[in-house]
């Protein structure tokens, strides 16, 4: 067990490194002279060349990355270019936000998908075809779209909840709710639905297998069957296919964020985008990078807690 | 017998542009789509000419204008004709989704190509870039990118479309892959053809279809991500899109909340059409392959005397089956001899004319069993036997009430120890297996729980049938485990049915099906999958297990040589009907009916497991003297 972790951690934080190298060389490389935009079309060439010093612009790309990889592994990501902040505490401090969002989509997701394939496998019929119509539906339609519709609809017309803004849980936990609770379902919809998909496949797949057969002949229940064999041995193409939502569901929440402005990376990134802030914009794809790496090795994990061969190999 | 065999050359394959299209077409949802997708095509097209005012003509009179004759559908912050830009704003995102769209078919598909034809370090490089591009939403990369390159939709979605490449490039490995190792491409190779000619001849026909369906899942995705990026206002505010009118209308939506609708309305409907257009094609694909591979095992099996199964089998009634057994001839029965009589004590299984059949498509039955009857004493072996398609699995999981999806038992009667189990309820059945009907499967490894342990799936049916503490479960388990012959109990209960070979799997599967002990054994072709030596000691064991127990076995097989060895009476199934019945050394030495004797004779190809009955041998000889030719077909096409 122990060699299987460390071997994906290590691939894991490969996969982050070449990742730092790939984008730090196309931002540093592609953004033309960094200083001049910084300064403006006013500033001397003198004052643009002291700046770029300053910022370090002036020495070879392999060294300016060799300086912020260092820092990084110390938390030190460097500061904005235009608020002067620390780019690890702005990252730092929206990511709660963020993660509250895709944390409660993946869950709400994972559970409402399993209820919904299970029933549509199990039952067939009309429930199969709502079940499968709604997914298709769910699948299609981009996420900030519903997201907007629920603005629309229960923050402006019903005023049931914040249309906008953020609260954080510790300062008030049903304000937190209410500030969080359309943004979750906004984002979580498109994942149930491709996670229901799944699930209902792969139990359709794991109720057709023989075991399931051998195992009812003995005297257990069909429920406890599906329950306790059937469940276990479709969790994994659909704990699969969360990780990938997982990390659609970090990109859907910058679109999100930006809908119920809330403070999260997403925010960050796209005001720093819009900015060309470069050192927030690498901080920001470096954290997500970690977040995916991390997320990812959870999933292996949980496969092979599922999946006796996964644990071997 | 021979004719029967349909070359399997000769089947269809209905693959290709046009029958797919016209197979989607057929479909209501199909037709919609595509004629929805085309009217956005056609506006992509003409919009700007047909648009009646130029798009980014603003007026400060007309700033946030409701509806009205001159403008249908107001105007927006900018006093701007909200009809003309949705029209020129088509044409961008469509072209757009479409610059994305091209990308990645491009790189995704010769990528995956060149990678699954030739392998090496190309294929290492590809499977790497994958991982990178997935380990990053779509998103985040796209806002780097236009932090570096600008607000540019072109740049934008040519950068998508890289991201998008493994989205083709693993369809087109894995068919790549799969085909490469095909005969037929090895054959075209041998025969000098070039690498190029046998790509586009044999892999890019296998290919095609999958790619369409997958074009249109990626056009939405294009569509669905270009104007998420233009809504977030970083796109290039003068080019009018379906992203950029949506941002303008999300800032005013308070003030004029219609001017959100249109762009919105525009996304999803085409959204919604493309993944709709997606699985109707892939609904359609998946039909043909199923219709497909039923034909191939149909012809797998038509061979020698089963070819006329399939055509038998095949009676398809409406609603309720109603019955062939008009035509069919009665079963040829033979009395008891002494050594069935000494077991003729109370019948325990009663099974009369059992009908099953399989719901269809179209609302009809398939009639699968037509009407079988037979009976199991207590104690006794009885041999039911047949070849594949017989009908004979089927009767075995209809006593077991295990019909498969779709099954159902549509006439006759099963009674098992007084008990009517054809009418019986899931939850009284449930109590019944298991305790008073065992199951012995035809395949090991396949009836095991990949998941668990062998021992925790022995102890469960223990602990809620049984309700054993867990120690006195497992301590019954162990027990049953070194009873059927396994050398290390111990290790093979905490083992994973991965981890033992085939004939250990089956002693524990004859293990799981005897430990809650019941009166019942049905037995599916216990040892066809298993080595031949193998065969044997099962064999054994299973009959000193019955000895010992004092079970009655239902030994379902195609081998008359393990009827022989076993049995106490036999009945003949072929094509759903019981053709005839009676005790083994009757069946072996008179067998009347040509069915049973054309199995007779090729048991001799065949090789029993082990040496038959003494008198056996000699008349089988007899039966193979006398019937030659039909023992010929057989032999010719029972394997």
């Amino acid at each position: 067990m122990l060699p299987f972790v460390l071997r994906r951690l290590a691939s894991g934080v490969v996969l982050v490194f070449v990742i730092s190298v790939i984008a730090y060389a196309l931002l540093y490389l592609g953004g033309g002279d960094i200083a001049r935009r910084i300064l403006g079309q006013n500033a001397t060439e003198e004052v643009v060349a002291e700046k770029a010093s300053a910022l370090g612009l002036d020495q070879p790309l392999f060294t300016q990355y060799f300086d912020w990889l260092t820092s990084a592994f110390g938390g030190d990501l460097g500061r904005s270019w235009f608020t002067g902040q620390l780019v690890a505490v702005s990252v730092s401090s929206r990511l709660a936000v963020s993660l509250s969002l895709v944390i409660g989509a993946t869950l709400i997701a994972a559970i409402v998908a399993v209820v919904l394939g299970v029933l549509a496998a199990r039952r067939g019929g009309w429930i199969d075809n709502v079940v499968q119509f709604v997914s298709i539906i769910g699948f299609a339609i981009p996420g900030f779209l519903i997201a907007l519709v629920l603005v629309l609809v229960f923050a402006i017309n019903l005023g049931l909840f914040k249309a906008t803004g953020y609260v954080p849980f510790a300062s008030s936990p049903s304000g937190w709710i209410a500030s969080v609770t359309l943004p979750i379902i906004a984002l979580s919809l498109g994942a149930t639905a491709t996670v229901a998909q799944q699930v209902r496949g792969s139990v359709l797949d794991a109720l057709s297998r023989d075991y399931v057969r051998t195992l009812r002949s003995r005297g257990l229940s069909t429920n406890r069957v599906v329950y306790k064999h059937v469940l276990r041995n479709a969790g994994g193409p659909a704990l699969a296919v969360l990780a990938v939502q997982f990390v659609g569901l970090l990109g859907g929440a910058v679109i999100v964020e930006q809908i119920f402005a809330l403070p999260g990376i997403g925010q960050l990134a796209v005001q720093a985008t819009g900015a060309g802030d470069i050192p927030v914009v690498m901080g920001v794809v470096i954290a997500t990078a970690i977040i995916v790496v991390i997320v990812n090795l959870l999933i292996d994990l949980a496969q092979a807690a599922l999946n006796p061969k996964v644990r071997l190999s | 017998m021979t004719t029967a065999i349909t070359p399997p050359n000769t089947i269809p394959t209905p693959t290709g542009r046009t029958s797919l299209l016209r197979r989607v077409i057929r479909r209501p949802l199909g037709t919609i789509s595509l004629a929805f997708l085309l009217v956005v095509a056609v506006i992509a097209v003409i919009g700007p000419l047909i648009a009646p005012y130029d798009p980014n003509l603003a007026s400060l009179q007309l700033v946030l204008a409701p509806p009205s004759a001159e403008h249908p559908l107001g105007a927006d912050s900018g006093g701007r004709d909200v009809l003309s830009r949705l029209l020129a704003a088509t044409q961008i995102s469509i072209a757009a989704a479409l610059v994305a769209l091209v990308t990645a078919l491009l790189i995704g598909v010769i990528a995956g190509l060149i990678a699954g034809y030739y392998r090496g370090w190309f294929d290492n490089v590809a499977s790497w870039f994958t991982a990178l591009v997935m380990a990053l939403p779509g998103i985040v990369v796209l806002l780097a990118a236009r932090a570096v390159v600008g607000p540019s939709v072109w740049a934008a979605m040519l950068i998508f479309g890289i991201l998008l490449a493994p989205a083709y490039f693993r369809l087109v490995y894995a068919a790549v892959s799969a085909v490469r190792s095909e005969l037929y491409v090895d054959a075209a190779r041998v025969s000098g053809l070039s690498d190029l000619r046998i790509i586009s001849r044999h892999i890019l026909s296998v290919v095609r279809a999958p790619i369409i369906i997958q074009s249109a899942i990626v056009a939405g995705i294009a569509i669905a991500i270009q104007s998420g990026l233009e809504f977030l206002g970083l796109g290039d505010m003068s080019v009018p899109t379906w992203g950029s009118m949506l941002n303008d209308g999300f800032i005013n939506i308070y003030k004029a909340p219609l001017l959100m609708m249109w762009p919105s309305l525009a996304i999803a409907l085409t959204s919604i059409a493309l993944t709709l257009l997606a699985n109707v094609m892939r609904d359609a694909l998946e039909r043909t392959v199923q219709v497909r591979r039923r034909r191939r095992r149909a012809v797998a099996t038509a061979t020698g005397s089963i070819a006329a199964v399939t055509t038998s089998i095949g009676t398809v009634t409406g609603g309720i089956g109603i019955g062939i057994d008009a035509e069919a001839e009665p079963t040829i029965r033979h009395a008891d001899d002494e050594r069935a009589a000494a077991r003729a004590g109370e019948t325990i299984l009663d099974v009369r004319d059992l009908r099953i059949g399989y719901g269809q498509d179209d609302g009809g039955t398939l009639e699968v069993v037509h009407g079988v009857s037979l009976d199991i004493r207590r104690g006794e072996v009885h041999g039911l036997i047949g070849e594949s398609g017989s009908g004979k699995t089927q009767t075995a999981f209809a006593v077991l009430g295990l019909l498969p999806r779709g099954g159902r038992i549509t006439g006759g009667s099963i009674d098992y120890e007084g008990v009517r189990l054809d009418t019986l309820g899931e939850r009284e059945y449930t109590a019944i297996r298991g305790r008073r009907i065992g199951y012995i499967p035809q395949e090991p490894m396949s009836n095991l729980d990949p998941s668990f342990t062998i021992g925790s799936q022995l102890v469960e049916p223990l602990r809620v049938g049984l309700g054993l503490s867990k120690k006195d479960a497992t301590e019954k388990t162990l027990a049953l485990l070194e009873r059927v012959g396994i050398p290390d109990p111990k290790r093979t209960f905490a083992a994973y049915p991965h981890e033992v070979s085939g004939g250990m799997a089956q002693r524990v599967l004859i293990a799981g099906a005897v430990s809650t002990d019941p009166d019942l054994i049905i037995a599916d072709e216990p040892t066809t999958a298993l080595d031949v030596t193998v065969q044997a000691e099962v064999l054994d064991l299973l009959r000193d297990l019955q000895a010992e127990r004092q079970m009655a076995l239902l030994l379902v097989t195609h081998n008359f040589g393990v009827v022989a060895d076993l049995c106490d009476r036999v009945s003949v199934m072929q094509h759903g009907l019981i053709v005839e019945h009676g005790p083994v050394r009757a069946i072996f030495g008179r067998a009347e009916h040509p069915y049973t004797r054309s199995l007779l004779g090729a048991i001799l190809d065949e090789g029993p497991a082990r040496a038959p009955l003494g008198g056996a041998a000699i008349e089988k000889a007899e039966i193979q003297d006398a019937d030659v030719a039909k023992a010929d077909a057989v032999k010719g096409g029972a394997r």
